[in-house]
């Protein structure tokens, strides 16, 4: 069996008499790609990268695209009876349902508020929609109820609608949660990431890495001892701050699951810009950092539940920093790179020793790495 | 943080380099045989700060990347099994096999989980004494160590629900077999930190010896590397080949004896496939007599799995500094960072991915000396 796999590997160059005795050849080295077209779904499809794009891009679209859908921003925006509304979804699925800093029912709200957010509206209403399994304590319901309350009122928003059902036990993950909402968007405000401009001053407004590290710092088989806690919180307030400045911010987005990394591509792409990052800018906390290397992950790629990314005109950035520092959701932000002509739907990180590296964006989730 | 502050300051990165500058007279190739160093090299653009004439050729130290297709296949055809706990570390799972990932298994209703232990495998065989819980137990020096315990453990503990499914390799075969092959360009190398912080330095200088090649030991932050570099380069240059170890804060000659002790009880050296390059003698370990019955080949029946390679690109090339990716025929073409026909295209620390996407960047073919600006990074303050 002296090797299909050797002789396959040198057919292209030279065929070895025998490749038990032959010697090595470093010509013949090849490293496997992973596999991209899955004929079923994989959990890298709901991980907000390249894997996800695929799926909307071939799947979703042409089904039922349309140029509202299009514009592929965290929320929608259309005129409907006169008024610009906002209008978006979100499916809820962590496990475990309670960790570090909040639960199942703040992301549920504060991510759909934070959807809404990002297109420069104001949320009013959202719905709920539970899906229950059979077995799951009532108490548990009970809790993630009240904190779908509370995060509501500390958001501003009404809860207006919801459903529920209920599958046989083993069929769900104890519990699952659906919100969509609505909100109307101020006249003369135009977010959205095709808006990015070279020139613009690319901010963050706090800390990055926390929501997606505390998740996984308390997970069955990776718990580590460190208490973090998730940033989940809502950002409409910060926005509304950052919009009494200037009307003329281009671009909002909240960087949930594929992190910054994901967003600011996703940016780069719509817009045709692009994105130059300063690593010694990057807030990156030592928390994240240690787990981050621990686990061989990307701080760039972790989730964040409560932080946004924005695209600034030059001359309004500091103003508007400032008005970021002085609300209580955007006291850490700073200004992270720029957005620039050159290596348009790229984006580029300067290291910290002087060099460059591309930042792609994420096939799926993150993956822990042997070494 | 402490301990990894101090290893990416830097002025004292600028300092090295300008010394590395300074003593390199000719164009020398050296190569870092981890997969770790050659990931923090591209993510701290390291590469591009080097002299002309210092390259860095990357080495065959990914294990994930060497691990041969019939192991694969044959973790795919056990994990699929409705009996089996299957676990892994996080990046084996979407490491394809003949038709499928573990991933796919995973979403066929295979129960395969992702540790970062093996000892988290064996706590799940504790907690589930009706299951088979089987460990994917890859890797270099670095890690058999901890795979040998949890088989260790596994007998003392009486839990016969417990096995491996084994593939690990060994450095000091590896630098032979590059070094005695005919298109080789390798003039030195640094060797893996955690790989000698278990076995120490006794297996290397032998090696150098008969190569006539300097090997430094060197660790993993960017002033490691350089430190490497110029160590390895100051012998180039004086025409010297020792082993120097320039990662002594972790290493010591004598490695670790509990660690290798471990090892020699549990494992024995086999040859080993190494998926893409070929079969190298006495390369790697699998478990020994004594604890074969641990051995999820033997006991899940799978060690007549044999398989073919797929076609493969020509990564090999790029990866040993033979081609430039441009000079391969799907380069740009057939294979692009959304179509990948090897690994060097799948992420931005790929060869051909950097080339691809600098290209494009800079309208130059190479990525060597592109910067930023700093003044355009900083437009607030």
């Amino acid at each position: 069996m002296a090797d299909l796999a050797t002789e396959a590997a040198l057919g292209a160059t030279k065929a070895p008499a025998d490749a038990a005795e032959a010697p090595v050849d470093p010509a013949s080295w090849t490293c496997p790609a992973p596999l991209r077209d899955q004929p079923v779904v994989v959990m890298g499809h709901g991980g907000g990268g390249a894997l996800s794009a695929e799926l909307i891009e071939q799947v979703f679209a042409p089904a039922y695209g349309n140029p509202t859908l299009a514009t592929m921003a965290d929320s929608a925006v259309f005129e409907l009876g006169g008024a610009r509304l906002a209008f978006s979804t979100d499916s809820y699925v962590v496990r475990p349902l309670f960790f570090p800093g909040g639960c199942l029912g703040d992301l549920a709200v504060n991510g759909t508020v934070n959807d809404l957010a990002m297109s420069g509206a104001r949320p009013a209403y959202l719905s709920t929609a539970f899906v229950l399994e059979e077995g799951v304590e009532m108490a548990v319901v009970g809790r993630i109820a009240r904190a779908i309350g509370s995060a509501a009122e500390a958001a501003e928003v009404t809860v207006a609608t919801g459903d529920t059902k209920v599958v046989e036990s083993g069929h769900g993950d104890g519990v699952y949660v659906t919100t969509a909402g609505v909100g109307l968007v101020p006249d003369g405000v135009d977010i959205r990431p095709q808006r990015a401009r070279p020139g613009d001053a690319v901010i963050v407004s706090g800390p990055i890495g926390l929501h997606g590290v505390a998740i996984m710092s308390v997970r069955e088989g990776l718990e580590f001892g460190v208490e973090i806690a998730s940033d989940t919180a809502p950002l409409a307030g910060l926005v509304a701050a950052m919009l009494a400045v200037t009307k003329d911010v281009h671009v909002l987005r909240d960087p949930t699951r594929g992190g910054l990394g994901a967003s600011l591509n996703e940016i780069a792409r719509a817009s045709g810009t692009g994105v130059r990052l300063r690593e010694r800018a990057l807030p990156v906390p030592d928390e994240v950092a240690n787990a981050c290397g621990f686990l061989g992950l990307d701080p760039l790629y972790v989730a964040n539940e409560g932080r946004l990314v924005a695209f600034v005109p030059r001359d309004r950035a500091e103003a508007v920093l400032a008005a970021m520092r002085a609300h209580p959701h955007g006291a850490g932000a700073t200004v992270i790179g720029s957005c620039v002509e050159e290596h348009p739907g790229m984006v580029v990180v300067a290291t910290g020793l002087g060099g460059t590296r591309v930042l792609d964006l994420p096939l799926g989730e993150q993956l822990p790495r042997i070494c | 943080m402490k301990y990894i502050d101090e290893f990416n300051d830097p002025d004292l990165a600028r300092r090295l380099l300008d010394e590395i500058r300074a003593t390199a007279t000719r164009p020398w190739a050296l190569m870092e045989v981890c997969g770790g160093q050659t990931h923090s090299i591209i993510r701290h653009g390291i590469d591009q700060l080097l002299p002309e004439q210092v390259e860095l050729i990357h080495g065959p130290g990914c294990p994930v990347c060497v691990t041969p297709l019939d192991v694969i296949d044959k973790a795919l055809e056990i994990a699929a099994r409705p009996d089996i706990i299957f676990c892994s570390f996080g990046d084996m799972l979407r490491v394809p096999g003949t038709d499928r990932d573990l991933f796919r298994v995973k979403s066929e209703g295979g129960d395969v989980r992702v540790v970062y232990s093996p000892l988290d495998a064996l706590e799940l065989a504790r907690k589930n004494p009706g299951r088979q819980v089987v460990f994917f137990a890859i890797g270099f020096e670095t890690t058999a160590p901890a795979n040998a315990m949890a088989v260790h453990q596994a007998r003392r503990l009486g839990l016969t629900n417990f096995s491996l499914l084994v593939s690990h390799v060994r450095v000091p075969p590896a630098i032979e077999a590059i070094m005695t092959a005919p298109a080789c360009r390798v003039q030195g190398f640094l060797a893996a930190g955690h790989v000698c912080s278990v076995m120490g330095t006794a297996e290397y200088p032998d090696l150098a010896e008969k190569h006539r090649v300097p090997i430094v030991v060197t660790g993993f932050e960017p002033l490691d590397i350089l430190e490497g570099i110029r160590r390895a380069v100051h012998q180039l240059e004086r025409g010297e080949h020792r082993v120097d170890n320039a990662y002594a804060r972790a290493v010591r000659d004598h490695g670790n004896p509990a660690a290798q002790r471990m090892i020699e009880e549990v494992f024995e050296v086999t040859d080993r496939n190494w998926r893409g390059i070929g079969r190298i003698p006495a390369s790697g370990w699998r478990l020994s007599e004594a604890f074969r019955d641990h051995d999820a080949e033997h006991r899940f029946d799978v060690t007549d799995i044999r398989t073919e390679e797929p076609a493969v690109c020509r990564a090999g090339e790029v990866l040993q500094g033979l081609i430039k990716p441009t000079e391969c025929e799907a380069f740009g073409k057939a294979c692009t960072p959304r179509t990948p026909l090897g690994a060097t295209m799948v992420s931005s620390e790929g060869a051909c991915a950097a080339y691809y996407l600098y290209r494009r960047m800079s309208g130059g073919p190479a990525p060597r000396g592109s910067r930023i600006p700093q003044e355009e990074m900083n437009p607030v303050g």
